[in-house]
C-alpha cells in the first residue's frame, strides 16, 4: 500500500497536490483527502472511514436533506447510490495501487430493506478482479449496530473502465 | 412528516407532480424537478457545483446522475400505477454511457410493464442532445394499490 501513496503523491493530478499535509503520507489519509476533494461527497456529507486489507469503508451520516420519502423519513435511494458509487470507485483505486483515471461502466443496486431513519449508513467495498481494461467491484451498504453484526440495506455490483496510460485526469472520474 | 398519500392524490388529480417533488428534501438538495410536458414526465437536474464528482474534468457524480434516473423513474411509476404510497425501489441497474458535463441534465422514464404490485421502468438521461444519452437505467418498484392495504 505504500506504493499507492507514493505513486499518488508523485502523480500529476493537481488536485491531490493543492493541500499537501502529513495526513497524505498514510493510505487512509490519502483516501480521506480523495473523498473530501469531491464536491458532491461534501454536499451529501459522505466521508471515508477506514481501509482494512483492500476493503474500504465509507459512511453517510443521516440528515434531513437526504430524505427521499417525507412520510417515513427514509433517505433517498439516490443518496445510497452516491455512497455505493463512491465506495466502489475508491476500492478500485486501492486495488490498482497507482493513479489512473477510471469511470463507472455500470452499477447494479439491490435494495434489501429501507435504511432506518436517523441512522448512519456505511458501505464496504472491495475490488475483487482487475483486468487490463476493467475492474469488478462489490459493495454492501449497512447499518452497523455492533462490530460483529450488520444490518444490510443494499448490495451493489459495479464495473469500471480503466484508462491505463492516461496519467493525467483528462478522462474518467474520481470516486 | 408530510402526508405523502395526499400529495400523491393531489398530483394525480391535478396532473402535476411538481408539488410532490418539491416535498422531497433530497430532490431539493440536488435541484431535481419533474414536470409533465407533451404527454411525458421529464425530470430535470439543474446544474450546480455540488453535483460535481470530478472537479478536474469537470464531471457530474455518478450518484447524482443515479438520483435523477431513480427519481424520474419513481414519478413515472407513480403516474402509471394506482399506488397510494411512493413506489418502493427494489433494484436499479445503471449504465453510465458518457461523462456528465456541468450543465443541466434531463431524464425521461418509460414503463416497460406496469402490474398491480410491480412496475418495471426504463429511464434515460441526457444533456444537450436527447439522442446522445449520458446514462440509462432499468429499475423495478413495488407499488401498493388502494384496495391492497397490506402492502
Amino acid at each position: 500500500m505504500p506504493g499507492l501513496v507514493k505513486s499518488l503523491l508523485h502523480s500529476p493530478a493537481p488536485r491531490l497536490m493543492t493541500s499537501p499535509s502529513e495526513k497524505l503520507n498514510t493510505p487512509a489519509g490519502l483516501l480521506e483527502a480523495i473523498t473530501q476533494m469531491v464536491p458532491h461527497n461534501q454536499a451529501i456529507g459522505l466521508r471515508f472511514v477506514s481501509l482494512e486489507a483492500e476493503r474500504i469503508t465509507m459512511a453517510l451520516p443521516y440528515a434531513e436533506r437526504l430524505v427521499g420519502n417525507p412520510a417515513t423519513g427514509v433517505i433517498h435511494g439516490g443518496a445510497i447510490t452516491a455512497l455505493l458509487d463512491a465506495s466502489c470507485g475508491l476500492a478500485v483505486f486501492v486495488k490498482l495501487g497507482a493513479p489512473m483515471p477510471i469511470a463507472t461502466l455500470d452499477l447494479r443496486i439491490d435494495y434489501l430493506r429501507p435504511a432506518t431513519p436517523g441512522k448512519e449508513v456505511r458501505a464496504r467495498a472491495e475490488c475483487f478482479r482487475v483486468t487490463h481494461h476493467v475492474a469488478f467491484v462489490r459493495c454492501e451498504a449497512f447499518h452497523e449496530e455492533r462490530p460483529e453484526a450488520k444490518d444490510v440495506v443494499a448490495v451493489a455490483n459495479g464495473t469500471f473502465i480503466l484508462f491505463r496510460g492516461r496519467p493525467h485526469w483528462s478522462a474518467g472520474k474520481t470516486p | 412528516m408530510i402526508p405523502v398519500a395526499d400529495a400523491i392524490r393531489a398530483a394525480k388529480e391535478g396532473g402535476d407532480v411538481a408539488a410532490l417533488v418539491e416535498a422531497i428534501p433530497y430532490l431539493r438538495l440536488l435541484g431535481i424537478s419533474v414536470t409533465a410536458a407533451s404527454g411525458e414526465l421529464i425530470g430535470k437536474m439543474a446544474y450546480s457545483d455540488p453535483l460535481i464528482g470530478n472537479a478536474s474534468l469537470p464531471a457530474l457524480h455518478g450518484g447524482a446522475i443515479g438520483a435523477l434516473l431513480e427519481s424520474t423513474a419513481i414519478m413515472a411509476a407513480l403516474w402509471e400505477s394506482e399506488t397510494v404510497v411512493l413506489p418502493k425501489i427494489v433494484t436499479i441497474t445503471i449504465d453510465f454511457l458518457r461523462s456528465g458535463r456541468p450543465v443541466d441534465t434531463f431524464a425521461c422514464g418509460v414503463i416497460t410493464k406496469g402490474g398491480r404490485r410491480v412496475v418495471n421502468v426504463g429511464v434515460e438521461a441526457w444533456q444537450e442532445d436527447r439522442a446522445r444519452p449520458i446514462a440509462r437505467a432499468h429499475a423495478i418498484f413495488l407499488v401498493q394499490p388502494a384496495d391492497d392495504p397490506a402492502g
